[in-house]
């Protein structure tokens, strides 16, 4: 009895909700004239009030990107915004200046040659995990499992100090294979829950029929489950991307003792602290370190939504 | 659920095949329980371990480094700091994601209004201390200011105040930059659980004569708790590890430090492991019971799978 009770019910709810949503709509343009207020707010506002919520939001960005167009000597004596009065004063000097005098290319460079094999890294090794933990039986797997989640959100301070030490003692401190190693590493636990969730949802069907058919673990890896879960790769990757790109603990602490192999973030940080007022530099070198991820952002938005949605335990 | 591979039944089970079997899996899993165990798992109970030790880790001093944390008058200023940002900053993100979710749920332009409070996200808290420089700096009222903030200030003749130094905004000041950042991932997350509440009970509400208000009292936040609760503890977590905005800012200066930038000084500037450790150590304790119904909350959707 109780198994057949829901569908009954169901369509019943749904039948009676299609007219009333038309009622609703009626009944609401008649009251939106005389009491729109009363009622809440009215699709206007709502409308007026994004905007304003959008536009404070993007105010502080806006300001910057002005500021990076000024000549030296005025952003640092009067407010971006007077730069909307006559007479405009715009350049691109401040670009050209950081690009050949602050190293920043270099920097820029630098950012890239720790990003790449920082995220590619992390995705492979937890993609080769990820799988094992969907689709092999082996003792032990749960509790392992369970283990690398509870990881997910340790504090990466607690790690750095005895992490130092090791690379230390092995000699890779202050290259870039130590800054790889560790980003993989605190990359790892998120990643590899990412992908076993993703992995784990592909139809347990595709799996039994290439058994049949003979193939490897490997081979159902690599021609399979690989090509199926690009969706979900590219989350993680931009995901571990963006990461590894905006961070900046990471590299203080293992590349702090070399400035040439420094990325962007800790350039621009040790501007920051030794220039201090020196705006000119700070507001085109800032401007060039989001450059990347906010293309990326923007041209991929919807992975990066995705992998937000599907791994939002991260920490 | 998962079905496995009898492995070797098919191809002859010779004995090699057959140990090759059983060593199949951690062969995939190897590299990446060696990354954790020796970069996670073996530092973490390092640190733990070095917390019972002194500043250079020669004797075995108990909780002494604890003791000094919870009585030093400079450390329970850094804790008083953390549980100020742990309180303001968690309410704030997830309250104002909400709203703008609700809101933007309502209107035609919702995929701009979400990629502009979203944009912040994809910018690095360095690039973000140096796009707020420009609303909080801060010049002698007698120069033209720099700072929107009290360029505002002084276009309604009020004094110009130095936001980042002043103890008496400092922290505000630094909470909301994270706040700017932070926002739009609660909002992404509470707005794809908004679009799961079935229109018909909304609409029922607004016939039985619910203002707006009372829907998202009574039906919206109800119908996303579980939801609220997930994206309130990601933030927590979060917020606790909270680093890169004080260190590029204030440098923990001017009454503004918090325990990861006090951990990194007492480590990398003065060289003191015990300590630095402990207050390590402290931030996991706070984080344990999150990490528990974590996993608990984990192990549900599993077996819902």
């Amino acid at each position: 009895m109780s198994t057949i009770d829901p569908k009954p019910s169901s369509i019943a709810a749904t039948k009676t909700a299609r007219p009333s949503r038309e009622v609703v709509q009626v009944k609401e343009r008649s009251s939106t004239v005389r009491s729109g207020i009363l009622r809440g707010l009215s699709n206007s506002t709502v409308t007026i009030i994004t905007i304003l919520i959008g536009l404070l939001w993007s105010v502080p960005t806006f300001g910057l990107f002005i500021s990076s167009l000024r000549p030296a000597s005025l952003i640092q004596s009067s407010g971006w915004w007077t730069a909307f009065t006559p007479p405009w004063q715009f350049t691109i000097d401040n670009y050209q200046q950081v690009i050949q005098a602050q190293g920043l290319g270099q920097a820029f460079l630098n950012s890239l040659i720790i990003a790449i094999p920082g995220t590619l890294l992390p995705t492979l090794v937890a993609a080769f995990a990820a799988y094992a933990f969907a689709w092999m039986k082996f003792p032990g797997r749960d509790w392992l499992f369970f283990g690398i989640v509870a990881l997910l959100i340790i504090p990466i301070q607690i790690t750095l100090a005895p992490v130092l030490s090791i690379f230390t003692t092995i000699g890779i401190t202050g290259s870039y294979l130590a800054v790889w190693l560790a980003h993989t590493a605190y990359g790892l636990p998120f990643a590899i829950y990412l992908l076993r969730n993703f992995f784990g949802s592909l139809p347990s069907d595709l799996f039994e029929s290439a058994h049949i058919d003979g193939a490897s673990h490997s081979r159902f890896f690599f021609n399979i489950v690989l090509p199926l879960s690009v969706p979900s790769l590219a989350s993680l990757f931009i995901f571990q991307f963006m990461w590894v790109w905006n961070d900046l603990l990471v590299s203080l602490i293992f590349l702090g003792g070399s400035p040439q192999r420094a990325p962007l973030t800790l350039t621009i940080a040790n501007l920051v602290n030794s220039f201090g007022s020196n705006y000119e530099v700070l507001t085109s070198a800032a401007f060039i370190s989001m450059v990347l991820p906010l293309v990326i952002f923007f041209s991929l938005q919807r992975y990066f939504v995705r992998g937000i949605l599907a791994g939002s335990v991260k920490g | 659920m998962i079905q496995t591979v009898k492995k070797g039944s098919k191809s002859s089970p010779t004995g090699g095949k057959k140990w090759l079997g059983i060593l199949n899996p951690w062969l995939w899993i190897a590299p990446a329980v060696l990354c954790i165990v020796v970069f996670l798992f073996y530092p973490m109970l390092n640190t733990i371990w070095l917390s019972f030790f002194s500043n250079d880790s020669s004797r075995f001093v108990g909780l002494t480094n604890y003791a000094y944390i919870f009585t030093n008058g400079g450390m329970l200023e850094v804790l008083r700091n953390n549980l100020l940002w742990l309180v303001l900053a968690t309410i704030l993100t997830v309250f104002l994601g909400l709203v703008v979710a609700v809101l933007a749920d309502r209107v035609r332009i919702e995929s701009i209004i979400k990629a502009m409070i979203f944009v912040p996200m994809a910018i690095s808290f360095v690039g973000a201390s140096v796009i707020w420089r420009f609303v909080y700096d801060y010049k002698t009222s007698d120069r033209g200011q720099i700072g929107l903030l009290n360029g505002i200030m002084t276009l309604f003749h009020l004094q110009p105040q130095a936001w980042l130094i002043d103890p008496r905004f400092n922290n505000i000041a630094l909470i909301i930059v994270y706040v700017w950042m932070w926002t739009g991932f609660c909002m992404v997350i509470l707005s794809a659980a908004l679009k799961g509440i079935p229109t018909e009970l909304i609409e029922a509400a607004k016939m039985d004569g619910a203002n707006d208000i009372s829907i998202f009292f009574r039906i919206t936040v109800p119908m996303i708790s579980p939801t609220i609760a997930v994206v309130t503890t990601t933030m927590i977590i979060n917020i606790l590890k909270i680093f890169d905005v004080i260190y590029v800012m204030t440098g923990g200066d001017y009454q503004t430090n918090v325990v990861a930038v006090e951990y990194y000084q007492q480590l990398f500037n003065f060289n003191n492991f015990g300590i630095g450790s402990a207050l390590a150590t402290l931030l996991l304790l706070t984080i344990l019971p999150i990490m528990y119904i974590n996993i608990r909350q984990i192990r549900a959707q599993e077996v819902q799978r």
